[in-house]
């Protein structure tokens, strides 16, 4: 069998368990533990990619057990990509706070191992309690990484967060309890089979368990009327950290995409489940939200923190389309919005150190000692982030515009997308000229940018750079990924086949 | 039996849902306690009522799901970590923030910046 699938989830919890024991040890220690584990995972990520690229799906049945009894692993073409977007992410972050944030309290590095082992278990369970118990783990990892640190804002922005999601958590098992009730199976394949054959009566109950799960999900992607703790929360959260959360919201997506797209959508298709028609409006209600949050926005974290509700608008109401080039262009859209808002929560961060009291707020303060290097790191991620040529930002905008133009969605999307985008141009323009065009008389502070930090950030907007270099190949494979979303049958064969296969073998 | 089992799940929920938006953390905790009562009820109840049909094949004359029952096993333990995280975090918010709201800042109270 092949074991490569275990191990995102293994080394991550493997290493967080060995913190927790090594404590006491040298902080050095931890943090190269901490960078080894999460250099392991791009690692296995790319080796995982490699097989999928070849075999379309890799399966992992733990213990042995056949399924749809055991708990399965499944990577596919959507999954794999996500584990390497989190482990890329991971490494900057690990690198990021490894110059100090981690200092401000105690286990960061265990925390953030553990987080990673829920993200990634989340990302490859083939199994829906699975996945439940896989978001408790990155959900109960998030929450104590959000209070790292320390402080007032911290502790507020917490409370709502913690029973905002033991709410959600709670409507998670009502929605899996119907659909065991209903069908009597929790196998992702199996209820898509079971689910396509269910008879009218159960249809109702159906239903409301996909509704539930939609709001379960919402809560996690910051969908409109479940998005109020983000802000806060986002604003509040040190900088790696944050940064690390830009992967969070996409869980919610994430499982919205694998749930609608194959347990609900098999026979119907993903548009015209019923979950699915409610995502249009949302979205858009969203996205035009996240741009007039944008506006208001008086510091650079708390504009990023709209911004990623921008992108949380902007990817669910791609994704709501449905159609083969819609969820291409969407997943371009993740891997670049996911990126950028990471970049701009940390960009924050060194802008913030260097203008003492006035941090990251957009007042008037003394200039800053590194504001030429800070400030072109600024202007690009500005660029990329806004959606003008050459970055990433435009690629993606241009393929979603035209999307939306091809499936005669135009005229919801269209000036919505280009207004909030509008609206952040303005505002990281507004922002920008207060930190390094406006400056007051005062002497600059001789605090330097840490030669590191700068270097993670740096990489992380060549990052864009380069996604929008290698667009082409990029697309070819999201548009491969979106064909396998479309084609659920093909995920449950697979799974059948391993069911085949071991019934052969007793 | 179905009737009073769902009375019961009912009566949970709405209590649970009513001391969530009291807005103050203890209420916010008990109303969160009943919520994850009543759901591990119903998930539990999920695997179909029955009376004297063990979990176990040979056991009795009928059996009952043992998946539901597992579930709910896992469900408790996941509820008790997190009622127990909310707990000192309520408890810590109270201490920095010196009021019990939700919000960090009591409305019924004269607040000062």
């Amino acid at each position: 069998m092949n074991h490569l699938l275990i191990l995102p989830v293994l080394i991550p919890l493997l290493a967080g368990a060995f913190l927790v024991v090594v404590f006491v040890a040298p902080l050095a220690l931890q943090r190269l533990i901490s960078l080894v584990s999460t250099a392991l995972l791009v690692l296995i990520a790319l080796l995982l990619f490699r097989q999928v690229m070849v075999g379309n799906h890799v399966l992992y049945t733990l213990g042995n057990w056949s399924p749809p009894f055991g708990i399965l692993l499944v990577a596919d073409r959507l999954s794999v990509l996500m584990l390497l977007i989190t482990s890329a992410l991971a490494v900057f972050c690990a690198m990021y706070a490894g110059r100090g944030d981690d200092r401000k309290g105690a286990h960061f590095h265990a925390l953030l191992q553990f987080q990673l082992a829920g993200i990634n278990g989340a990302f490859l369970t083939g199994d829906l309690f699975n996945l439940f118990v896989c978001f408790e783990i990155l959900l109960i990892a998030s929450y104590a990484l959000l209070l790292h640190g320390g402080g007032v804002a911290r502790c507020r922005a917490s409370l709502h967060y913690v029973i905002l999601n033991l709410v959600g958590s709670a409507m998670f098992i009502i929605g899996v309890g119907i659909l065991y009730g209903v069908t009597g199976t929790l196998n992702m394949a199996d209820l898509a089979v079971r689910v396509a054959n269910a008879p009218a009566g159960d249809q109702p109950l159906l239903t409301a368990a996909s509704l539930l799960l939609l709001v379960v999900f919402g809560v996690k992607a910051a969908l409109l009327p479940l998005l109020f703790w983000l802000p806060r929360a986002y604003t509040a959260a040190s900088a790696p950290v944050a940064a690390l959360f830009a992967i969070m919201t996409k869980v919610g997506i994430y499982a919205m995409l694998r749930v609608f797209s194959l347990i609900f959508g098999l026979e119907t298709g993903l548009v015209s489940t019923t979950a699915w028609q409610w995502l249009w409006p949302l979205a858009l209600a969203t996205l035009a939200l996240g741009g007039i949050g944008v506006l208001g926005a008086t510091n650079l974290r708390n504009l990023t923190a709209y911004m990623v509700i921008v992108s949380t608008g902007t990817l669910l109401a791609t994704l709501a389309l449905g159609t083969r080039e819609a969820i291409g262009a969407g997943l371009f859209y993740l891997v670049h919005s996911t990126l950028m808002t990471a970049t701009f929560f940390l960009l924050a961060d060194l802008i913030a150190r260097q203008r003492g009291v006035a941090a990251d707020h957009m007042v008037v303060a003394a200039a800053m000692k590194d504001h030429r290097i800070l400030g072109s790191v600024y202007f690009i991620g500005a660029i990329a982030f806004a959606g003008l040529p050459p970055f990433s930002g435009f690629i993606s905008k241009v393929w979603i515009l035209q999307v939306a133009g091809e499936t005669g969605n135009q005229t919801w999307l269209w000036p919505i997308l280009l207004v909030a985008g509008f609206m952040i141009l303005i505002a990281l323009s507004r922002a920008g000229s207060k930190f390094f065009w406006r400056q007051s008389g005062a002497r600059p502070h001789q605090w330097r940018a840490d030669p590191a930090r700068l270097g993670v950030v740096i990489a992380m907007v060549l990052g864009s750079a380069a996604l929008s270099m290698a667009a082409t190949p990029v697309m070819t494979f999201m548009l491969d990924t979106a064909d396998a979303i479309s084609a659920p049958q093909h995920y449950v064969e697979a799974v059948e086949a391993v069911a085949l296969r071991a019934m052969g073998g007793l | 039996m179905e009737a009073l089992f769902a009375a019961a799940l009912g009566m949970l929920t709405f209590c649970g849902v009513y001391l969530l938006l009291r807005a103050r953390t203890f209420p916010v905790i008990l109303g969160l306690t009943l919520i994850s009562h009543a759901v591990n009820l119903f998930l539990f109840g999920m695997g179909r009522l029955a009376l004297e049909a063990p979990p176990i094949i040979g056991e009795g004359s009928r059996q009952a799901d043992p998946l539901p029952q597992a579930l709910v096993l896992t469900a408790i333990v996941i509820g008790f970590a997190m009622t127990a995280f909310v707990v000192v975090l309520s408890l810590r918010a109270a201490v920095e923030l010196r009021n019990d709201h939700v919000d960090g800042v009591d409305p019924d109270e004269d607040w000062r910046p």
